[in-house]
């Protein structure tokens, strides 16, 4: 197990170094910088001599290749910079955005493997019935939903008529204000893993093995429960684990939408503006999170089906 | 018949009072304020951003030399209690307040106005303030690194200060900027002053949670007596136009700033159309076109485009009437707008005959550079082609996100481009980006160069009776009207929502979020706790 630790964390560091250079060179080619978009909206005014004294400030006067040595340079060393917006160091702009979004990515996930993973195994036991045929439509929905749209209407529904949540923000980090974006968010990979739990159920309901079990004359429920679930679970775990992954990335609609104070917002609003450093090490962060979600994942291939093996 | 008229009079009289009683500001509660324009504040260091966004908390937590007065349109001294002009209008001496405390106990002195504008004029930082500040004597040496204190700051003890400036100008228009805000030297030199802001305004800094909100607490040694009447400000942070509409309707937010959709929603609406705000903001919007284009070159080619278009039209149908229809550059709350000026009509007709005057009977095309914005953007460039198309112009959108804009316009990029600009308050400012030698850098976009309109302004720049300095801007302001370096489109109708339970709002032209929240109520109906 430490040895694939090692291997997969070995892999991880090329990874990134190949987003970081992407990142860099995408945002250098870019029309626009973070100075000529200080007057966004037309609301500001703009004194060229401080322009060309913040360019300098910023170093984006200098050339392409020694800004990018410079960066790769701060980045292995945990330094992310300065934001150009702020003028504080990024690591603790986006310290202070990582729990907020950690809190949003595991509520949607949570609710997404709760509902989608029982809906696909109901779904799954009793094939053809209302109940699949009710679970598969709202799966399918749920797919094709837009998330902003979706928000909206969670929004309408259970804060403007029944009063029943809060329509927006953080508050104080509670439950009620994390259940609408966290449904909002969490409706895409609840209907993928509906419908993926409902294929890799009905399969394994098909294989040899299950029908031996049922021969040898198991009841039903430990049939499920021994051979069908642990098995299913392979590719629902992986499943899981891409969306778990790419969910911190996929939140910046919704973190906009609700105001809340996670890395996607303050994404959204680094892009717009041209603050660079920011944009750099909000990306970063959430690739890292999606290849240590991804790491997990394999790690939990080892335990829920130990013939798997890496090499 | 008398006792009917007594019964009229005590009615009248009992009216009145429910009136002022209703009137009354009440002590305490919470005022909901929203930041509509980002995902996230740049930074609660003032002088450090100079973001509408941010200066929405700026106004709380911190104070300026001067402030706007909306209830009359005029600078008036804030920190200051008053001031005394030399004879060659060079040299200000100001009687600053005895009685303002930063939100760390201590007295403001004139100390803490000399270490302000020193620091936003340190060179290497680039603080936007810099703008305002190089008018003082001296200043731009501190930029520059050849001196270390601004020459033109002299403190005479520590509640008096003179200032010597370098052009004849009122200094009020450079100092309400948030960007002079006052701060206190002992908090700034700690660190990290963006995360704990220390200021002179009516509340005190308590919270903040990025890309969330701004929590802040009554100042109680705030100068003003009996203010603030809130216990506490919230300003919370609401990029999402249709999100903020949902949270306005539940009452979870006290103010919503309305876009053109809204705006038709909210009118029609019996409730919510009695609590609108409404105010003609110092942002013309105006597609200006490069001389380098030939075509436009030529003043009958822009006054053709100028006839060609029904701006009226496209005003009510496609923004919704959230907009004044411009008429010059300058908007109506200037002191220098002429109020006898009437908009170009929409006259085809004449339109035609002015391109085939110019030696363009038959047309020509040009590309305008747009954003997407829905007031002054590609909805409205599409809005524009049929009427251009009608004269023979054929138009060529072409899209850039905003951020992009401003640059393209510097670099004159552009055979045309269409966007906001600001203003106001000051006319000689907002008119000297017509004047020859501001550079396209600074915002003479146009290139704009008239000889009579330069000698305008030198006149009126060094004209220190105020009445005739007026005069002298509006004649320029109307000379840009005739000679139109740009299509005069429209100057933003800026409307915000407020609850019925919220009071003490101004219609402030320079920008409707930018409220002085001392002079904010709520009253006990509100349901913030």
């Amino acid at each position: 197990m430490l040895s694939i630790l090692v291997r997969r964390i070995a892999n991880i560091i090329p990874t990134l170094l190949a987003v970081i250079a992407l990142v860099f060179l995408l945002f250098s080619v870019l029309p626009g910088s973070f100075i000529s978009g200080m007057n966004e909206d037309g609301r500001s005014t703009i004194d060229p001599a401080v322009m060309e004294r913040m360019r300098k400030e910023m170093g984006l006067d200098d050339p392409l290749p020694e800004r990018f040595a410079k960066y790769v340079a701060r980045t292995a060393v945990g330094d992310l910079g300065t934001s150009f917006r702020t003028r504080e160091p990024v690591t603790s702009m986006i310290g202070a955005r990582v729990w907020p979004s950690l809190k949003l990515v595991f509520a949607a996930m949570a609710f997404a493997i709760c509902v989608g993973v029982t809906l696909g195994f109901v779904a799954a036991l009793k094939p053809g019935s209302l109940v699949d045929t009710l679970s598969m439509v709202g799966a399918i929905s749920g797919l094709s939903l837009s998330q902003f749209w979706f928000g909206l209407m969670l929004m309408y529904l259970f804060a403007l008529q029944l009063k029943l949540l809060p329509s927006f923000g953080y508050g104080d980090g509670g439950l009620r204000h994390l259940i609408l974006p966290a449904v909002a968010l969490g409706v895409g990979p609840m209907a993928l893993l509906a419908r993926t739990t409902r294929a890799a159920v009905v399969e394994v309901l098909n294989a040899d093995f299950v029908r031996t079990a049922r021969s040898k004359g198991m009841s039903e429920r430990l049939v499920v429960k021994w051979h069908v679930l642990r098995n299913a679970l392979v590719l629902v775990v992986t499943i899981v684990g891409l969306q778990f992954g790419s969910l911190m990335g996929q939140a910046v609609v919704v973190e906009k939408l609700f105001a809340w104070p996670g890395v996607g917002s303050l994404l959204v609003d680094s892009v717009f503006q041209r603050d660079m450093p920011s944009v750099q090490g909000c990306i970063l962060m959430i690739v890292l999170f999606f290849l240590v979600i991804n790491t997990l994942v394999d790690l939990a291939y080892v335990v829920i089906d130990p013939r798997i093996r890496y090499r | 018949m008398r006792k009917l008229v007594s019964l009229a009079a005590a009615f009248v009289l009992a009216g009145v009072a429910a009136a002022n009683a209703q009137e009354t500001p009440r002590k305490g509660g919470t005022i909901r304020m929203t930041a509509p324009y980002a995902a996230s504040f740049g930074s609660l260091d003032p002088q450090a951003t100079p973001r509408a966004q941010d200066d929405i908390v700026g106004k709380a937590l911190h104070r300026t030399l001067y402030n706007w007065d909306t209830a009359h349109s005029k600078l008036v001294l804030e920190l200051a209690k008053s001031v005394s002009v030399s004879p060659d209008g060079l040299v200000y001496t100001y009687k600053l307040r005895d009685d303002a405390y930063f939100h760390n106990g201590r007295k403001m002195t004139a100390d803490d106005i000399i270490y302000s504008y020193t620091r936003i004029m340190d060179g290497t930082k680039g603080y936007p303030g810099a703008r305002y500040v190089r008018l003082i004597k001296g200043a731009a040496d501190v930029e520059k690194g050849t001196a270390k204190e601004i020459s033109g700051l002299k403190k005479i003890d520590d509640f008096t200060l003179e200032m010597t400036i370098t052009d004849r100008v009122d200094p009020g228009y450079y100092f309400f900027s948030g960007t002079t805000a006052i701060l206190p030297k002992e908090e700034v030199e700690k660190g990290n002053f963006a995360a704990h802001p220390v200021g002179l305004g009516p509340f005190k800094f308590k919270e903040h949670i990025p890309g969330s909100r701004v929590v802040a607490e009554r100042w109680d040694k705030f100068y003003k007596p009996g203010k603030p009447y809130a216990d506490k400000l919230e300003v919370l942070i609401m990029a999402d136009a249709a999100a903020r509409d949902i949270a306005f309707r539940n009452k979870e937010i006290d103010t919503s700033i309305l876009g053109p959709a809204q705006y038709v929603a909210y009118r029609a609406d019996p409730e919510l159309s009695k609590d609108i705000l409404e105010v003609a903001e110092m942002f013309t919007r105006a597609m200006q076109f490069n001389p380098s284009f030939k075509p436009f070159s030529d003043k009958r080619v822009r006054q053709a485009i100028n006839y060609a278009i029904d701006s009226d039209l496209i005003i009510k149908r496609l923004v919704k009437d959230k907009a004044y229809r411009a008429v010059s550059w300058l908007p109506p709350s200037s002191a220098a707008f002429d109020k006898t000026v009437k908009p170009y009509a929409y006259d085809p007709a004449k339109a035609k005959k002015l391109l085939a005057e110019a030696g363009y009977p038959n047309g020509f095309e040009f590309e305008l550079t747009t954003s997407q914005n829905e007031s002054w953007g590609l909805p409205i460039v599409e809005a524009m082609i049929p009427y251009l198309d009608k004269v023979g112009i054929k138009l060529k959108p072409k899209l850039v996100e905003v951020t992009v804009l401003t640059e393209i316009a510097m670099k004159g990029d552009h055979q045309a481009f269409i966007g906001s600009n600001l203003t106001g308050p000051d006319s000689l400012a907002t008119l000297r980006c017509y004047y020859s030698k501001t550079p396209r850098t600074a915002c003479n976009y146009t290139s704009f160069n008239n000889p009579q309109f330069d000698k305008l302004l030198d006149s009126a720049a060094q004209e220190g009776d105020q009445a005739k300095r007026n005069d002298l801007l509006r004649q320029a302001n109307n000379l840009l009207y005739e000679e139109a370096p740009v299509w005069f489109f429209n100057y933003n109708k800026a409307v915000l929502a407020r609850q019925p339970w919220l009071h003490g709002l101004q219609a402030n032209p320079t920008e409707i979020t930018h409220q002085y929240p001392e002079d904010i109520w709520v009253d006990a109906t509100s349901p913030a706790k």
